[in-house]
């Protein structure tokens, strides 16, 4: 079935679109097919969940969603344009400027202070570090660590880590936030207030996509996708 | 990404890992070190030695026998064979030049000295007056040669300081005899105490009038002839006229060399230049192992800091940017390395200094300029292969290790 052209003059397509979108990875002489022929198509302020068991492929998509893993075939249109044919430096502008990532272990830079790591996505995009200081202030604020932006990862608790790294996420203002098991590593209390955060940032208008093994957080997403053996084999609306 | 923010990033990821920081900058340092340490040491032993022909006396030429030079056809000639010697009149008719203040004829040779029982072997020097005011040496005592006609063997002699202690055992030898070889002569003078200078040692010397060391030693050639020029500009007619003078005298060959005191210099300077660039080879080869070892250890940080990497990646950072951040590391790493290795450097060259202080200890700026930019320079050439395998990492695979 061919799709519409998302450029195409008075048409606004979605801000996703996967066609027949498949990784292969080769484990030792296996050939695994993490995704087989992904169709899917996002539109701008979706919040979309993705369940499914492991291996089923859920993390290989919001890597190739985030232009962080090319897929093997298959073409993904990103706000109307293919990134099959984009550079490696055009890929991390993209990230630095469209995309988000929230991950299960947080990764904040243990050497940098709160502000610092949420600084770090605007001093590689080259913001004036008077502004990016601002900038990193209102987002910590954001997520309620207004009083903590000078204490390192060390110093925080681990919801307080998550939010730091949330507040990195998207002080770059991007158009989408994929979280990878974002209550994954936190107890039930943290992990809430986390999902309050993110469902806070896409009342904005962030299109969200979050990957869990958890149905009580899944079950939040206005749209729900189970995936096994690297297809989607649920779409759940309402 | 600025420049600012890249340094800060570059220095903190120093700054956290001290062991590794530490070490990096000692290998580099001690590389620096020694680059600047062994060039100063090659550059006081020429100074050294181009400070000893000066000694000589400026505007000197040196006109010794026979020719240094291979020619092209016939058997191979004995390299320094002298066809005909250099003789008494050939000095005087150097005399005669308005470019030539004075010369001094000079004849070498051993023999027994003594003086009642006592005797040693010494360094005879047959010369004129005129040898002293070129070579500039001093006194202790009494008077010098005579200034007499060259064939006079007028029976005087000038000892050094050392055999005048010796053999007249603290008492003055001005006006006693002294036995040389088969000779007699009246001491006149004492020279002061000089030192070995340039390979004579004048403390053991005795000197008597060319022609009496002449008939000591049997043979009419001399040994060398000093020519001072009148000065510096009188050289090049100082050259000619001896070189032309003494061809018409030998029948149209040249068969004599002028060295002048420049060209020994140049020699010298030549020599102990290529040392002091030998020496500063063989200590940059310790750099270039810094380099590696910044190498090995900038590879174990890339390995240590993959996540942070993958990190970096996922938040947009371009494949030059982490490049370029590596590479920042390794510059500024081989950089304060360098600066340090100057410090060791300037310790160690002033300690010599305190022990050596007739040696000037000053390493040259080539030495300097060319330590500090050839260890950034390693440093950042090393650091290009962690560097690339940095930017090379999978983000997926980086941000997954544990």
């Amino acid at each position: 079935m061919p799709l519409p052209s998302a450029t195409e003059p008075g048409r606004p397509g979605p801000l996703i679109r996967l066609e027949g979108l498949t990784r292969l990875f080769s484990v030792g002489d296996q050939e695994v097919r993490a995704l087989d022929g992904v169709d899917l198509a996002i539109g701008a302020g979706e919040y979309l969940s993705l369940m499914g068991p492991s291996g089923s492929g859920k993390s290989t998509l919001l890597n190739v969603l985030g232009l962080l893993d090319r897929p093997t075939a298959g073409e993904y249109w990103l706000d109307g344009q293919a990134t099959s044919g984009m550079s490696d430096d055009r890929l991390a502008d993209t990230r630095q400027r469209e995309i988000g990532f929230v991950f299960q272990f947080f990764h904040l830079v243990p050497r940098l202070t709160a502000a610092e790591n949420v600084e770090l996505p605007m001093l590689l995009g080259g913001v004036p570090p008077a502004e990016r200081r601002e900038r990193a202030r209102q987002a910590l604020s954001g997520v309620g660590l207004g009083r903590r932006i000078d204490h390192r990862p060390a110093q925080l608790s681990g919801g307080e880590r998550q939010r730091v790294a949330i507040a990195r996420s998207v002080v770059m203002r991007p158009k989408i936030l994929l979280a990878d098991e974002p209550t994954g590593n936190l107890d039930s209390a943290s992990g809430a207030e986390v999902i309050r955060i993110v469902e806070a940032l896409r009342d904005q208008g962030l299109t969200l996509v979050v990957v869990t093994h958890d149905p009580a957080i899944g079950g939040r997403a206005g749209r729900r996708l189970r995936m096994r053996d690297g297809r989607i084999v649920e779409d759940a609306r309402g | 990404m600025r420049f600012m923010d890249r340094n800060r990033l570059a220095l903190g990821s120093l700054v956290r890992a001290p062991l590794r920081t530490a070490m990096m900058l000692l290998a580099t340092a001690i590389g620096v070190a020694a680059v600047v340490t062994l060039t100063a040491l090659g550059e006081a032993a020429r100074l050294y030695v181009t400070d000893e022909f000066r000694s000589l006396g400026t505007h000197l030429l040196v006109v010794i026998p026979g020719r240094n030079e291979t020619t092209g056809g016939g058997p191979p000639m004995v390299a320094g064979a002298s066809p005909r010697d250099l003789t008494l009149d050939d000095a005087r008719a150097l005399v005669r030049s308005a470019s030539i203040e004075r010369i001094a004829p000079v004849i070498v040779g051993e023999a027994t000295a003594s003086v009642g029982s006592l005797q040693r072997t010494v360094q005879v020097m047959g010369t004129t007056a005129d040898f002293r005011t070129i070579r500039g040496w001093r006194m202790a005592g009494g008077e010098f040669l005579p200034n007499v006609d060259l064939e006079r063997e007028t029976p005087v002699c000038v000892v050094g300081a050392l055999i005048g202690s010796e053999l007249y055992r603290g008492e003055s030898p001005v006006g006693q005899w002294l036995r040389v070889g088969d000779r007699r002569c009246r001491v006149t003078g004492v020279l002061a105490p000089q030192g070995t200078s340039v390979m004579v040692d004048a403390d053991q010397l005795v000197l008597m009038p060319v022609a009496m060391a002449q008939a000591l030693f049997n043979a009419p050639g001399l040994f060398r002839i000093l020519v001072q020029a009148r000065d510096r500009d009188a050289m090049a007619g100082a050259i000619r006229y001896v070189t032309a003078t003494l061809r018409d005298r030998h029948r149209g060959t040249e068969d004599f060399t002028i060295i002048t005191q420049d060209a020994v210099l140049q020699t010298f300077d030549g020599i102990l230049g290529t040392l002091t660039r030998a020496l500063a080879g063989i200590a940059a080869v310790s750099l270039a192992v810094a380099g590696v070892l910044i190498m090995n250890v900038m590879l174990v940080a890339v390995s240590q800091r993959t996540q942070e990497i993958g990190l970096l990646k996922a938040l947009g950072a371009r494949r030059s940017q982490v490049i370029g951040l590596f590479l920042y590391e390794a510059f500024y790493l081989a950089l304060f390395g360098a600066l340090a290795g100057l410090a060791i450097a300037a310790v160690v060259l002033a300690i010599l200094a305190q022990l050596y202080p007739d040696f000037r200890f000053m390493p040259p700026v080539w030495a300097v300029a060319g330590a500090v930019l050839l260890a950034t320079g390693c440093g950042m050439l090393f650091g290009i292969l962690p560097a690339r395998r940095a930017a090379r990492l999978d983000p997926v695979a980086a941000l997954a290790r544990r």
